[in-house]
């Protein structure tokens, strides 16, 4: 770990005025993440930006409905609070079915969304990494890579995005409301997280000096007709090899909205307005899953290891779907799939 | 008077471990305490080239850089490196000896500061230059380039022959990972310094190893360093060697005059020892009854360049099941790695997986019940040299097994048995293990106001040695077990081998009970010696220490209180220290043996795989303490799923570098994972393998389970997975 400067910010315009005073600096919240990359040398920061404190822990209904949640608020308070679990359950299971009880008591929202993306190759510097250190090559590539990705990748670089929460957030269409030295702006859920392209080392389309203060969700909440299946290589506090958040709405059996996130394969929580379109107006069945299935993964690419993400992402998208027709979400604390 | 010997007795050590007053290896300090950072090799092969510490120097805090260039002297000679477990075979690796470059990860420089934060930094600024060599550490390309070793069994008959004509047949691969042992605790040694004298806490399984090693690496008196590790978080055989931290504490403290503190990070860990990959091709043929006319098993296991670090996978296939004919052969694969070493169960784990994932597939051909086969082949002799066991209880473990388990309820067709999306699968498998005792050396003091302190340098690394240590000493003193007191893991005690083999539980109480008798002789003098005494002309053997007092055997009559004895006698303390010989039973083999049952249930399209039952009987003879027993057995078979469905160290081999060296991307099981573990000791007295009749549990635990896993996998799926760990996406792959 290196040697670091370390200082409070006062309020969220003092966090954003110290981070374009120093350009290596980094806020810290949490720390879940930041902290291990420092450990492993993968983050250098020569100042930590404290916002822990910011008054940034609200959950609001604001008016004309949906939900304001701040961005320290914890991963866990988020996932228990009685308005998510009620109205959002989807958010709340995609939170629980990520990392564990004492992560998600010291994780918080914001820091949730700007994780950084998961590679073998990416935590160990002794490796090439383009993601790290841009032009050295990509090592997964013929490396390591069953736990890569298989949709919108590029040739310098195939990590996957890690997070749960965010899997959700993007089904729910919410918004994350940043602040920086030009002032408020809101970006899409869909649109935070980016691909990796040819600048892998950009995870995220957040300012460099801007600061995420909170994510608000739409009103409509899917708390009927959702599930958030994570499927992993041991029942808990794994990552996810696939995971799928979907949230229908369904009248008389026909699917009259739909939405469909898959998380553990790419560089963002992959959303599919086509894979939607072909669900809406089908009769809510296998057949139609299926299809919908076929089109999310219709341009996706194995690297060896991780072939088997493409069929195992497939049957795990009809059975979401499944699981969200019929109204039998996944639970978090049985494993067994339902 | 209540015996201890037996029953569920808790630890000790329990409060003070989960109050934090147990202090562990990293825990010791003193006022001059130095931190150390190492810098490690990226490279697997090669010559460092060039060190420059310019920058790490330069920052405020560094007291100095150590490398090869700059050290104090060490041994230059092979025999001073090479520690009691070390392989016989090979040049053991010196760190920080010279430039030379066995494996990615290896220590090159150990950066020594004021604090951990500072020695760290200062270490990410040491720059390295290597001049590469080609390295290999993928065993599968090395398969064929082994070296024949004479360890296994002799051939009995013409196996070949025997194979071809028999009624049915099986024949595979299998393969086991590089698997890492992942204790809790990190390694770490504190070594304080006094004047030239260093005192080295240190996490291991045999301070007397660590001491012996220390005093050959750096050629000091034996009285110069003392190794100490009363408490150990965990190391199932990744201490049973000085791994390379002990060393270069000590190495660091010599250079600079000062105490310092050494604790790896996991990442660091996984260069200090692992569970060698290895493919076995095991061959079985039987007649159409279901008994053995051939049993052939080759095994390929891999070690470092620089040391056969190898165990006898085969052993166990040439001693379990009755054969007309066998043949063995293992073979030993060089790769650029560091040398692996014992990790729970060594041989047994993966050697009895493999030929008991084949008796599985054996059955299946013979259209036989999987235990049926078992007894059809079941040898009351150790076939690979014909003698009896000592005791085997084998039948009762697989009969109370069973009707534990509910066997008889099993559907023998794969994909038979199911619920909702789950599909049922029941597999079971034979464990076996060795009982072994190794000579020891107990001190014991008995106090007269009724305690006794009890002194051993061996080791409790998590097994609950402490306290069946002291219900030994409490029912052989006669003492409740409140009024013994434990001393172990000091290299200044008296004797001991290391922790390990399964054999300490043995060892170390059959060494109580010889001290104890010595103790019990004194007092039975001293006792005589008393006006009127009802002991006069009563040898050792007739009398009997219980409830603070020395009486006759027969009949617990006329005691006399131990107080009163000492105290006419004039003495309050009598201490003795005894060592304890064990006599050679050639005419037995000694085993402790198991029979695991599994069930596991599979998601139909998706392969995720839940173990939701496992009932684990086990034969070992005289348990000591059936509450720690089960802790331990337990243990073992959570680290069975583990092999079975979860660990792997991944190398790219195009670096030679362990790739998932973390407890987030190395998977072992987690409380999720596990449900139902049902444990079972059979009744087995042995009246042969030592005087208590004890045979030792830390290894039994896990041997067998990975196979009935995986058989219940196969019965669940219709699929098998011969390559461990059996991960979902190989239940769906294209052969």
């Amino acid at each position: 770990m290196n040697s670091f400067q370390y200082s409070r910010a006062q309020d969220v315009a003092d966090a954003v005025r110290q981070s374009a005073a120093d350009g290596s600096a980094k806020f810290i919240a949490g720390g879940t993440n930041l902290v291990d990359l420092m450990k492993y040398e993968v983050e250098r920061p020569a100042r930590l930006i404290d916002i822990s404190h910011l008054p940034l822990r609200a959950i609001e209904e604001p008016p004309g409905g949906g939900l304001r949640v701040g961005a320290l608020v914890p991963n866990s308070d988020l996932a228990w609070h009685p308005q998510v679990k009620e109205r959002y359950p989807l958010l709340s299971s995609a939170i629980l079915a990520g990392a564990s009880t004492q992560l998600r008591n010291m994780a918080s929202t914001g820091g949730n969304l700007l994780q950084r993306t998961r590679c073998l190759y990416f935590y160990d510097v002794a490796t090439p990494c383009n993601k790290r250190k841009p032009g050295s090559g990509c090592a997964a590539v013929g490396g390591i890579n069953r736990i890569n990705a298989i949709l919108g990748t590029s040739d310098v670089c195939i990590a996957t995005h890690p997070s749960d929460m965010c899997v959700a957030l993007a089904a729910l269409d919410a918004t994350v409301h940043v602040v920086g030295p030009e002032g408020e702006r809101a970006i899409a859920m869909t649109d935070f997280h980016r691909l990796p392209g040819d600048t892998p080392e950009r995870d995220t389309n957040l300012g460099a000096n801007e600061i995420v203060t909170a994510i608000a969700l739409p009103a409509r909440s899917f708390r009927t007709h959702y599930t958030y299946l994570k499927i992993r290589d041991r029942l808990s506090y794994a990552f996810a090899l696939v995971a799928v958040a979907a949230a229908l709405e369904i009248e008389g059996g026909i699917i009259r909205e739909a939405r469909l996130a898959l998380g553990g394969v790419a560089h963002k929580p992959w959303r599919d307005p086509e894979a939607e379109a072909v669900l809406v107006g089908q009769s809510a069945e296998r057949n139609t899953f299926a299809k919908a299935a076929s089109v999310v993964l219709r341009d996706a690419k194995g690297f060896g290891h991780n072939d088997f993400k493409i069929d195992l992402a497939r049957r795990t998208i009809i059975r979401a779907l499944d699981q969200a027709a019929q109204g039998t979400p996944q639970s978090q604390s049985d494993k067994r799939i339902a | 008077m209540t015996s201890y010997i037996g029953t569920a007795t808790s630890r000790i050590d329990g409060r003070d471990k989960v109050t934090g007053t147990a202090r562990y290896a990293a825990e010791f300090g003193a006022p001059d305490l130095a931190y150390a950072s190492l810098v490690t090799s990226p490279i697997a092969r090669g010559r460092l080239k060039r060190l420059d510490v310019t920058a790490a120097l330069k920052v405020q805090g560094v007291i100095t850089v150590l490398s090869h260039q700059n050290r104090p002297s060490m041994a230059d000679n092979d025999k001073a490196y090479k520690d009691q477990v070390a392989p016989r075979n090979g040049s053991p690796f010196r760190p920080l000896y010279d430039d030379g470059i066995k494996f990615s990860g290896q220590p090159v420089a150990v950066v020594l500061a004021e604090d951990l934060e500072t020695a760290s930094y200062a270490a990410s600024l040491v720059h390295v230059a290597y001049d590469e060599e080609p390295h290999v550490t993928d065993i599968t390309r090395q398969r064929y380039n082994g070296m024949a070793l004479k360890a296994p069994a002799k051939p009995r008959g013409d196996a070949t022959k025997a194979f071809s004509e028999s009624d049915a047949r099986h024949e595979a691969d299998y393969f086991v990972p590089i698997e890492h042992h992942n204790p809790m605790e990190l390694y770490a040694s504190t070594a304080i310094w006094n004047d030239g004298r260093i005192t080295v806490y240190d996490k291991t399984q045999g301070v007397q190893n660590v001491h012996g090693y220390l005093c050959g690496v750096f050629e000091c008196d034996p009285g110069d360093i003392r190794v100490m590790s009363p408490y150990v978080g965990g190391a199932f055989g990744s201490g049973l060697r000085p791994p390379f931290q002990v060393a270069l504490a000590v190495l660091a403290a010599r250079a600079i005059s000062r105490s310092v503190r050494l604790v790896l990070t996991r990442q660091q860990m996984y260069a200090i020892g692992y569970r060698p990959a290895m493919i076995q091709r095991i061959q079985l043929g039987a007649k159409a009854d279901g008994s053995l006319n051939a049993i052939s098993h080759d095994a390929v296991t891999s070690t470092s360049e620089y040391e056969d670090f190898h165990r006898n996978e085969t052993t166990w296939s040439s001693l379990l099941y009755r054969s007309e004919t066998a043949k063995y052969d293992h073979k030993l694969v060089r790769l650029d790695l560091p040398t692996g070493c014992d990790m729970r169960a060594p041989s047994a784990a993966t050697g009895v997986y493999a030929l008991e994932a084949a008796m599985d597939e054996l059955a299946e051909a013979l259209k036989m019940d999987p235990i049926e086969l078992r007894l059809k082949c079941y040898s009351d002799r150790d076939q690979s040299n014909g003698l009896p066991f000592s005791s085997k209880n084998l039948r009762e473990c697989y009969r109370q097994g069973a009707e534990t388990f509910g066997w008889s309820r099993r559907n023998p067709a794969p994909r038979s048995m199911r619920e909702g999306h789950e599909f049922i699968g029941w597999g079971m498998a034979t464990g076996v293990w060795e009982a072994l005792q190794m000579p020891i050396a107990v001190r014991i003091a008995l106090t007269s106001n009724g305690h006794a302190e009890v002194s051993c340098a061996t080791a409790d690394i998590g097994t609950g040695t402490y306290t069946i240590m002291a219900q030994v000493a409490a029912d052989m003193l006669g003492l409740p077990l409140e009024a013994i007191s434990i001393k172990l893991g000091d290299s200044t005690l008296p004797q001991a081998p290391v922790e390990g083999g399964s054999w300490m539980a043995a060892s170390v109480s059959n060494g109580i009970v010889t001290t104890s008798q010595a103790i019990r002789d004194d007092l039975l003098k001293l006792a005589q010696r008393l006006p009127g005494s009802p002991l006069k002309g009563r040898s050792g053997d007739e009398v009997v220490l219980a409830n603070g007092a020395i009486a006759l055997k027969t009949d617990g009559r006329d005691a006399t209180a131990i107080a009163d004895v000492m105290r006419s006698a004039g003495i309050d303390r009598i201490e003795r220290e005894e060592r304890t010989t064990f006599a050679k039973d050639d005419a037995h083999a000694h085993n402790t043996h198991s029979a695991i049952f599994a069930e596991v249930r599979v998601d139909e399209d998706i392969g995720v795989i839940r173990v939701t039952r496992v009932v684990s009987a086990v034969a070992a003879g005289r348990i000591l303490n059936l509450k720690t027993a089960r802790s331990q057995i337990m243990g073992g078979v959570v680290w069975g799923m583990g092999m079975a469905l979860h660990e792997e160290t991944l190398i790219d081999h195009r670096f030679g570098r362990m790739m998932n060296a973390n407890i987030a991307e190395y998977h072992v099981p987690v409380n999720a994972d596990v449900h139902d573990v049902d444990v079972i000791f059979v009744d087995e007295q042995d009246e042969f393998v030592n005087p208590m009749g004890i045979k030792g549990l830390g290894e039994i635990g896990i041997v067998g389970v990975p196979a009935a896993i995986a058989n219940a996998v196969y019965h669940a799926t219709g699929v098998r997975v011969r390559d461990l760990p059996i991960t979902l996406d190989k239940l769906t792959r294209k052969a």
